[in-house]
């Protein structure tokens, strides 16, 4: 791959649930969005802009309406399930429960995690080299995690889970990490270690990644890249160098020239708050 | 004396033999959380597989291993019915339910097919070694099965395969997330289920003498009732001891119906005793929980 073709293309990709009905929503309006290899791009917006829609849309929860194409790595795989396409997108989920095994143990979610979309077959899933390679990326965490590998993950806490959720999807090393508001349901402190985890993990191991998040320090603290979603549309795209020089209240400019509107979702604001 | 030593050996290869249905129904609702209803129609299955082999002339290994993949087939067909076609877990075990009904008719010939004078891999067994088919031998018989089976569980729940296996039943999205098809774990699982039901199935059809078409009937209610003694006086965790618990389960229910027998209980009650029995296991935790004032969750439909 050349050094300025993207990894992931997405070309008039739109979404809309519940076509035909009056509850009819455009989730996704004609989008097109080129992510470098490079990237770490933050996406800020209301609740309904369309971002986790453009999440599944990436991840292949469904696909997009006819005429949309998406590629990975030059490969079109706009209709390919999300189970073929976890090789290259690995997720993190709001919800720490989605993106770990309750009733196994750690050892064994990290197991299943290291075969990321490889093909699965009759050897022993866990021996003592993996479980050196377990300690090895537990030991960052902080959490001593690494002392407790045959510990049920359902006892452990929502920042611990999330922690490992962060764990499992960057251990096999695919080339597109997506963060859903990976930290939104955490206390403010796991919050912060949490995503200082993610930007280590994330530099060392080069991996381009989407962050979603309702958070706009975040938004602006994190990544290379910063785009705004409203009503489907991405409306702001800023790169780094602008990026860099920005602040919450031209945020709220660029939106309001952007899109039009007068910004009035207070729960974007509020949130700054406990950041 | 005699007559207790037989009356342990009878509920020992009986726990062990339906012990495999137990592990069938563990598979299924417990590791995969599809509740499957095939159950009832893939033990006849076995059933009728194995004896009309064996009084065609067939060699009752050959039978028994036929009667094993046929049960496989059947699992296959519900599992398909949930993946391919979406038609709704339970729904999709009723209907092969009850279209085995008509399968094992079709297969028999007739309601029922006695094999008590044929060969079975029992008194194949007991011609090996030289002596009378008994029931210690087949006691003896059924541990040997049991150890080889529980060994193959275990090492496969273990494999990469098991794993995405049980995760499946546990967290169906990060399973898909992690590039594993939940449709291709739900076939192996249901199958692999169905498989061990029709095993037990043909097994008991060659110890008792005859396969008949309602040899099935409450094998669910059976299986999940020893799944669920297993656990609440095993208390298991993790894998190995889950499978044993599963086995214990089957032998204490097995000694719970034949002590019920012997004092006199008619045996056209014993489903009912063994609906008792599971809504005895079930609501105990509930009931404790009430009496010590504890908080309840609602009422699961599932």
């Amino acid at each position: 791959m050349s050094k300025n073709q993207s990894l992931v293309k997405l070309r008039k990709v739109s979404k809309v649930f519940l076509r035909g009905s009056v509850d009819e929503v455009t989730a996704l309006d004609n989008v097109r969005l080129d992510v470098g290899a490079e990237d770490f791009i933050t996406v800020i917006g209301s609740n309904g802009a369309g971002k986790t829609t453009l999440l599944n849309v990436i991840a292949g929860v469904y696909p997009p309406e006819k005429g949309g194409k998406i590629t990975i790595n030059g490969q079109d795989v706009t209709r390919l399930s999300e189970y073929k396409r976890a090789r290259y997108v690995s997720r993190v989920y709001q919800n720490p429960h989605i993106g770990t095994a309750a009733k196994m143990t750690i050892e064994e979610n990290l197991s299943l995690a290291m075969l990321r979309g490889q093909s699965r077959g009759l050897r022993i899933a866990t021996n003592k080299k993996c479980r050196e390679l377990f300690r090895s990326v537990l030991v960052p965490l902080g959490l001593g995690l690494e002392d407790r590998l045959s510990a049920l993950v359902g006892t452990l806490s929502g920042g611990q889970r999330q922690a490992l959720a962060l764990v499992m999807a960057t251990i096999s090393k695919p080339s597109l990490l997506l963060l859903d508001e990976h930290v939104a349901t955490l206390d403010p402190q796991t919050n912060r270690i949490v995503l200082e985890l993610s930007e280590i993990i994330v530099q060392k191991e080069k991996m381009t990644t989407i962050m979603v998040t309702h958070n706009m320090e975040h938004a602006l603290r994190y990544g290379n890249r910063l785009t705004m979603m409203h009503k489907g549309k991405i409306i702001v795209d800023i790169h780094q160098k602008k990026k860099s020089e920005l602040s919450v209240n031209d945020l709220v400019v660029a939106f309001e020239r952007a899109s039009g509107e007068r910004f009035a979702d207070d729960s974007i604001m509020l949130r700054n708050v406990d950041s | 004396m005699d007559y207790v030593a037989n009356f342990i050996s009878v509920s020992l290869y009986e726990g062990l033999a339906y012990g495999f249905v137990t592990l069938g129904v563990y598979i299924t609702f417990r590791v995969l959380a599809f509740p499957d209803l095939t159950v009832d129609g893939s033990f006849p299955l076995g059933g009728a597989v194995a004896a009309t082999l064996i009084v065609n002339g067939v060699n009752p290994w050959l039978a028994t291993l036929v009667a094993f993949i046929a049960g496989i087939c059947a699992g296959l067909m519900t599992s398909l019915l949930n993946t391919k076609l979406r038609i709704n877990a339970l729904l999709a075990g009723i209907l092969m339910m009850v279209a085995l009904y008509s399968i094992n008719l079709a297969i028999m010939g007739r309601s029922n097919v006695s094999v008590l004078r044929e060969a079975t891999v029992f008194k194949q067994t007991a011609q090996i070694f030289g002596i009378e088919p008994t029931t210690i031998l087949t006691v003896i018989f059924m541990v040997v099965l049991a150890i080889v089976i529980l060994g193959i569980l275990n090492w496969f729940l273990r494999t990469e395969i098991g794993l995405a296996l049980r995760a499946t039943g546990d967290n169906e999205q990060m399973v898909r997330g992690l590039g594993v098809s939940t449709d291709m774990t739900t076939i192996i699982g249901v199958s692999l289920s169905n498989g061990l039901v029709a095993l037990a199935g043909g097994l008991i059809a060659q110890k008792q003498g005859f396969s008949d078409v309602g040899m099935g009937i409450g094998m669910i209610v059976m299986g999940l009732a020893s799944v669920i003694i297993g656990e609440r006086l095993f208390r298991p965790r993790g894998v190995t001891t889950i499978l044993f618990a599963a086995i214990g389960g089957s032998l204490v229910y097995r000694l719970f119906l034949g002590i019920a027998l012997r004092l006199g209980l008619p045996p056209n009650n014993l489903k009912l005793i063994t609906a008792l029995l599971v809504i005895i296991a079930l609501a105990i935790p509930y009931i404790q929980k009430k009496v010590r004032g504890e908080w309840i969750p609602p009422a699961a439909r599932m």
